[in-house]
Formats: structure tokens, sequence, C-alpha cells
């Protein structure tokens, strides 16, 4: 393997990424407690920056140092997508972050780094750099679930996030070392001519089940969700934002990588197990999301049924179902962002979780309400928002390879989740609020995360056609059949 | 003559009774261990394939020395958090990690 100075040069936005994510940890430390404010604004400064530069690397197909990390323009559209919820995130975690009495730069820190180990993840092109991403993005999450010290549900939340993700971590490491095994190789690429159907053995399919199962926890799809609505109602609401969109999305990149490119050939085999996770992952997750009465383990379930209609693309098996899958993932960063932006800030005004406080919002913040509203109209995927287009091309894609059944199982679905979305709408616009209610007073920089979620959810559903065009595009690069 | 399926079925033990641990236990930190063990029934898993399979190559080593040091990170933030979670309610049972609902 030949190092060249000129790969590097396809990394410098995870290179800068890392050089931020350190340079913050510094600042954080050196600037005195009174001026830690600023942090804040350097990490989006730095994260904007970044994203500037990502543009540069649209047109790139490269694989770099032998294979093991892939620029190409899958790996480009997910740091962007990765990027992007990082942005909005960092401004809506502001007036949280306020609150913190000290460590306020470690967590913009943290969450920069999040974002690298993610990064890392979607360009990934052999398995030893997949699972550092993996865990650099794991272990990084897992403090800052935790990171709320002195309050019993973010720690406890912690210790269940670390076991669980390192018990999933080791489920999957030894699938990979199984792969491993029996191609001898690591670099994804390479694997394909080593698996084919006909030389496929037993440990080998071990091996699958064992790498569905872990991408399954990452995604978490059902029966691997246990994990998310305890860790999602005991994180602090801005990781739990991070930790619904950006995560779930890193997990499925390399899910559909791995899956798509290093095992085309054993799609017969493991298309069954895809399909029958996906189905149940759509239906319990719609189905348990019905009746919980926080908004942040709502928000949990309903992201779980998010995960399987993702799947969707995958269980597809082409150029449109990739395209599809990338086009909701990043329709989903804008409207569970958004709604979460939203209980950020009713819990950072009320100190309250549950959808009945959420009663009369309409008319003490309608701003709110209506991000709220236009949001949870994507999630369910009601025609003029955004949501809307992306499942129908999720479903339009399974249709494609005679799967009727389950675009039907996932309509059907669809349709159960529109009740649990307007369980909130109906609190939010019927009800009567508290008597001492007052308007929820919003800083700047949480009101330009809100404004970023609502015009980029109703103007992709209103026209679709240029990111629709874009993700149609990098799907059929990434998998031209 | 040990040969390679001596080496994996090696580590598929260690990997179920490493399971066995995290799942059955109930000390947090004895859960951790547990984990602990299905991480190195896969690194005997990698050596031993890259031993028997591609002696020529270093891939499998390497691997296995990323997934020691990755383990370790791991275990050091796992262990703060139980550390912390002890301070505060003074145990370290999973069983009684039950203020949100499971």
């Amino acid at each position: 393997m030949q190092i060249q100075l000129a790969d590097f040069a396809l990394m410098m936005p995870e290179i800068a990424t890392a050089i931020l994510a350190i340079g913050l940890l510094i600042v954080g430390l050196v600037v005195p407690r009174e001026q830690a404010k600023g942090i804040s604004f350097l990490t989006v400064a730095g994260l904007v920056g970044i994203w500037l530069l990502n543009f540069l690397y649209w047109h790139e197909n490269a694989s770099l140092f032998g294979g093991i990390y892939i620029v190409d323009p899958y790996t480009v559209f997910f740091r962007f997508l990765f990027l992007t919820a990082a942005i909005i995130v960092a401004l809506a975690a502001k007036d949280y972050v306020n609150t913190l009495e000290r460590n306020q730069g470690e967590f913009y820190a943290l969450l920069v780094a999040a974002t690298l180990g993610m990064m890392i993840l979607a360009g990934a092109g052999d398995l030893v750099t997949l699972y550092i991403g993996l865990e650099l993005m794991t272990i990084t999450f897992v403090i800052l679930v935790g990171y709320q010290k002195k309050e019993a549900k973010s720690s406890e939340a912690g210790v269940k996030y670390v076991i669980l993700g390192a018990m999933s971590s080791a489920v999957l490491l030894y699938g990979l070392s199984l792969v491993f095994g029996f191609t001898g190789t690591t670099i994804i690429a390479d694997m394909v001519p080593r698996l084919t159907l006909s030389g496929a053995s037993p440990l080998l399919l071990l091996g699958i089940v064992f790498l569905v199962a872990g991408f399954g926890f990452k995604v978490s799809a059902v029966p691997f969700h246990m994990w998310s609505p305890d860790i999602y109602e005991g994180a602090p609401t801005p990781v739990t934002a991070f930790l619904a969109v950006a995560s779930k999305a890193a997990g499925l990149a390399a899910f559909v990588r791995v899956f798509l490119i290093a095992l085309p050939e054993l799609q017969p085999y493991w298309i069954t197990i895809v399909v029958v996770l996906t189905a149940i992952t759509v239906v319990v997750g719609n189905l348990i999301a019905i009746p919980q009465s926080n908004i942040k383990r709502m928000l949990a379930f309903s992201s779980v049924a998010q995960a399987g209609y993702i799947l969707f693309g995958l269980v597809a098996f082409s150029s449109l179902g990739v395209g599809a899958l990338l086009f909701h993932s990043i329709l989903y960063v804008f409207a569970n962002i958004g709604a979460f932006a939203v209980a950020i800030v009713v819990k950072n005004s009320t100190g309250s979780d549950e959808i009945k406080d959420y009663s009369g919002l309409a008319q003490t913040s309608p701003f709110l309400a209506a991000v709220m509203l236009l949001c949870l109209l994507s999630l369910a995927g009601i025609p003029p928002v955004a949501g809307f287009v992306s499942k129908f091309y999720l479903f339009m894609a399974v249709i494609e390879k005679g799967m009727v059944w389950l675009a039907f199982v996932g309509i059907m679905m669809s349709m159960v989740s529109v009740y649990y979305y307007l369980i909130v709408a109906k609190a939010m616009y019927l009800g009567t609020p508290n008597r001492e209610a007052k308007p929820i007073s919003v800083s700047a920089s949480t009101q330009i995360a809100l404004v970023i979620c609502l015009v980029a959810v109703i103007f992709f559903g209103v026209y679709p056609t240029p990111l629709l065009d874009l993700a149609m595009n990098v799907g059929y690069s990434f998998f031209p059949f | 003559m040990v040969t390679l399926n001596h080496y994996l079925i090696l580590a598929a033990i260690l990997f179920c009774i490493g399971f066995y641990g995290a799942v059955a236990k109930k000390n947090a930190v004895a859960v951790l261990m547990g984990i602990e063990l299905m991480l190195n029934s896969v690194n005997i898993n990698l050596v031993a394939f890259n031993r028997f399979l591609n002696p020529g190559e270093m891939t499998g080593h390497i691997f296995a020395l990323m997934v020691i040091v990755v383990a370790a990170a791991e275990v050091a933030v796992g262990l703060a958090l139980i550390l912390n979670i002890y301070r505060q309610r003074l145990t370290t049972d999973v069983n009684d990690l039950d203020w949100l609902k499971w």
C-alpha cells in the first residue's frame, strides 16, 4: 500500500473536523466561563466552513490509501448530511449548554468529534476503518448521553448506552471477523469476487447474521431497538436530537455500503432477514409510539419506525432504492431535528417533556407550534411538506421489485403514525394553555435553527426536484443496477 | 495438531461465555467484563484467520490491535459512568437502573 500526499487532500473535510474538535477542546479549557458563550459561535462557524469546503469534492470518485477510505458522491452526500445536522444541533443546543455549570467547551468538542466519527463511518472502505469510525461515534455519544453528571436519568442512560453499545459492537465485530476470515481481506471492494453465491459457507452466513444484528442495533431496527427509548428519554435533548438523526444515518451509511458493495452476490440469503426486520420495525415502531405520553419517547419510537422506512431503500436493492433512502434520510434530518428543537425550547422554559404540557402552545407561542406541526406532518408524510415525496419514492422502489405487500404495510403504518403525531398537534392547537403560561422567548440561535428546519421542510415539499435529482444521481453512481 | 477449527471453536465458546456474562450478571462491572470476553474472542478469531489463511499479511493482527485499543477506551468511559452512578445511588446493580422504563 502506498500513501500519497494527494490522498490527504481528498480527506480535508475529515482532517478539518478533527482539528476543529481538538481546537474546541483547547479553547474550552482556556476561555474563562463568562466568555464561554462564544464557543458555540466558533463551533457553528467552523462547521459551516467545513460544509462549504465539502463542495469541492462533489465530482471526486477516488479510493484512498489502497481502498481503505473512499471519497465518492455517496461519502460526500453523507458528509453534507452529518454536517447539516451538526450545525442545526449546535445552534439549537446553545441555550441548553449555557445552563451547564461547567464543561461547556467540551460539549461542542464532543459534538464535533461524533460528527467526525460519522464521516469516517460513511467513507470507510475497509472493515478496520469502519470499526474505528463506529467506535469514535459511539464512545463520544456515550459521554454526551451521560453529560449531566448530577442528573440521575442522564447517568443511567449513559450506563445503559455504554453497555448495550459495547455489546452490539462486539456482535458486529464477531461478524466482521468471520467475513474477514472467509475473504482474507478487510477491503470492502475487494471482497466481491470472493463472496459468490455458490461458495457461501454456513460460517459466512453466520457472519452475515451477526452483521445484520450489529447494524440493526445502530439504526435501532426492531428487535434491536430496546435501547433507544430509554436513552432518548434520559439524554439531554440536544444530544437526543443528534443521536436520533445523525447516528442512525451513519449506521445506515455503513450498513448499505457493506451489504450493497461487499455482499451483493449473497443478496438472496440476506434479503429475507432484512425484509422481515424492516416490516416488523415499521409495524412495531408505529404501534408502540401511540400510547407514549412523553414527547421524547414518542419521537424515539417514531424514529424507530422511520428507520424501518429508510430500510425500504436497502430492501429494494436498486439504485432507485438507494436514491430514495438518501433523500428520505436528509429530509428526516430537518423534520426530526426541528421537532426536537421545539422540545428543547419547551423543556428549557417549562421543565417538562410531557405531551400534555404542550396544550395551548399555539396560543402562547404560535411560531413554535407551527414548526412542531409541520415537522411532525413531514415525519408522517402528509403531502404539502417534504416527507411525502421521499416516502413516495421509497414505496415506489419496493413496489418496483414486486414487494407490493411491504409497500402496503408501509402505507398502512403511515396512516397509523398520523394519529400519534396529531395527538401532539391536538394538544398544541385545541388545548387550553395554563393560566400562568407566558409566551416562550426563543434565543436568536435557536430561532435560526428552527427557521432552517421550517424552510427546508416546506421548500423540499413544494419543490423537491433539485435535491431529489441529486440523491438519485448519487444513488445511481453508488449502485448502478 | 492444533488447526484453525480449534481456534474458531475456542473463540465461539469464549464469545458465548462472554455474552452469557453480559446478559446474566447483575453487577455493571461484571457486565463490562463479559463484553471484554466477547471482544477477546473476536481477537482470537482475527489472529487465527490471519495465521492460517494468509500468514504473509498483517491485516488480522492490526485489526486485533485496533480492537484492543478501542476496547480499552470503551471500558474507561464505562467505568467512569458506573463510578458516577455509584456515587448517586450507592449501587452498581443493573437491576436497580430502572428509573427509565426499560
